[in-house]
């Protein structure tokens, strides 16, 4: 079971209201996506297919599948390893009058213990001698949880979006990107499937298990800033920030910095650099004095104290450069991440002949491959 | 920092409901559109590939507390 991916789907779905004044290009694009690290494989489709019409309009849909093989640290320590499948489809249109565009979208997803349904809707325009786009978006979200194994268990979650984007072009060679999300959420707010660890020395591991018990809502604000500067030659360099607070007090930092440099014959490279840390939620701990210590209790270490660096290689090659019947170019692309997560208060459980909350801090490396083609027609 | 933020989010919307008020009046770009062609160029884009963004982004949300603010914020340079 996995929520987070919903996120993605309404920040994206927000973000959808880019380029007021021009609709987003005829294009089509097939993605293969692996993901290897800390006993999880991850793999899948994407497609996703764009088109314009009578001028004014452009649709887009996505099919996109997850298939997970887990033996997290989670999974091995509570649990047993499991293999499921996620599918999502989404659909969006965009409506185009002068310099305003409109943007609507839906998209579904479906695993065997979670259903999700997200609607949105946005706005943007061009500005000031279209030197700056202004968007505004919104999204609703309801999802139903599951658990497996447990047919009387149902939950809801329901989930709203509101952003705010401006673009500003700044100089020949310079773009400004500034963003503003504020996401509440309220409901089953759990992971269903993981627990919290307590002190009880009537076990030989002087600890025992009980389930998780988040609060029923929270409230985030994001906020970043992002530039794109055009070098004296042909490359890019971006460099971005990020702040983040909610009301389950976590705060978090996001600084990446890359570049993106073309070369003759059609190749384009690129690297990047990510820096992420977090602290952790008011109700998070790795081992709680005893059982029902308090009203709150969580040891998802997506909660917990940590910071990760994420480095980036990628290349693209243009496979159709001068058009071949109906296709005007083509790219063949490939992206390789290798993400290093180093957790402050979130221990390895997997080593054991230690006293309970001495054992050593959890630390995993992950890679993850994106092989992609995308043709414009 | 969370009211903090959100008191930059309200003004944020102040402004960009007052630049949009403005919108109808005539301001002088500083950055003529035929002085457009290095910004128009796809790798100025915030976002070049967005089935690839996307799959990216999904993979730090699973993995993050933070989320939002992640996707591509505009990135329209008026270049049509």
């Amino acid at each position: 079971m996995k929520r987070h991916f919903l996120i993605v789907l309404l920040s994206l779905a927000a973000a959808r209201v880019v380029h007021a004044g021009v609709l987003p290009e005829d294009r089509a694009d097939v993605l293969l996506h692996s993901y290897d690290g800390g006993g999880v494989t991850i793999q899948g489709p994407s497609l996703l297919v764009r088109k314009q019409f009578a001028q004014k309009f452009s649709v887009s849909a996505n099919h996109y599948v997850d298939r997970v093989s887990s033996a997290s640290i989670d999974v091995v320590t509570t649990a047993s390893p499991y293999e499921e499948e996620r599918t999502q489809h989404s659909v969006g249109l965009d409506y185009l009058h002068d310099r305003w565009m409109m943007n609507i979208g839906f998209t579904n997803s479906e695993e065997n213990d979670y259903s999700a349904d997200t609607f949105s809707f946005g706005i943007s325009q061009d500005i000031f001698g279209d030197l700056t786009t202004v968007s505004l978006g919104y999204s609703l979200g309801n999802d139903t949880v599951g658990r497996r194994g447990d047919t009387t268990f149902s939950e809801e979650t329901e989930r709203q979006h509101y952003r705010l984007g401006v673009s500003q072009i700044l100089t020949k060679n310079l773009m400004l990107g500034l963003s503003f999300e504020t996401i509440t959420d309220e409901g089953f707010l759990n992971n269903p499937y993981r627990q919290i660890r307590y002190l009880d020395t009537t076990t030989p591991q002087g600890y025992s298990y009980e389930r998780e018990v988040y609060p029923r809502t929270r409230s985030s604000d994001a906020g970043s800033i992002r530039m794109r500067y055009y070098m004296p030659y042909r490359a890019a360099l971006h460099a971005e920030y990020r702040q983040y607070g909610d009301t389950w007090d976590i705060s978090a930092d996001t600084f990446e910095i890359g570049y993106t440099h073309p070369i003759a014959l059609g190749w384009t490279f690129e690297g990047n650099f990510r820096s992420y840390s977090q602290t952790k939620a008011d109700f998070y701990s790795d081992l709680f004095p005893r059982s029902q210590y308090q009203n709150f209790m969580g040891r998802d270490k997506e909660l917990s104290t940590f910071a990760s660096q994420t480095i980036r290689l990628g290349a693209s090659y243009d496979i159709v450069r001068s058009g071949w019947k109906f296709v005007e170019r083509g790219t063949l692309n490939v992206y390789l991440d290798h993400m290093m997560f180093e957790y402050e208060d979130f221990r390895d459980l997997r080593v054991t002949g230690v006293a309970p909350g001495t054992e050593p801090f959890y630390s995993f490396d992950a890679n993850v491959l994106q092989f992609f083609v995308s043709f414009w027609f | 920092m969370t009211m903090t933020l959100r008191k930059t989010l309200v003004r944020a919307c102040a402004a960009a409901a007052a630049a949009l008020t403005l919108a109808g009046c005539s301001i002088e770009p500083w950055v003529k559109p035929y002085e457009r062609d290095r910004l128009a160029d796809p790798i100025m884009s915030f976002d070049r590939d967005p089935v690839s963004s996307a799959y990216t982004g999904h993979v730090y949300e699973a993995r993050e507390g933070a989320r939002g603010a992640t996707g591509a914020a505009g990135g329209g340079c008026g270049c049509n």
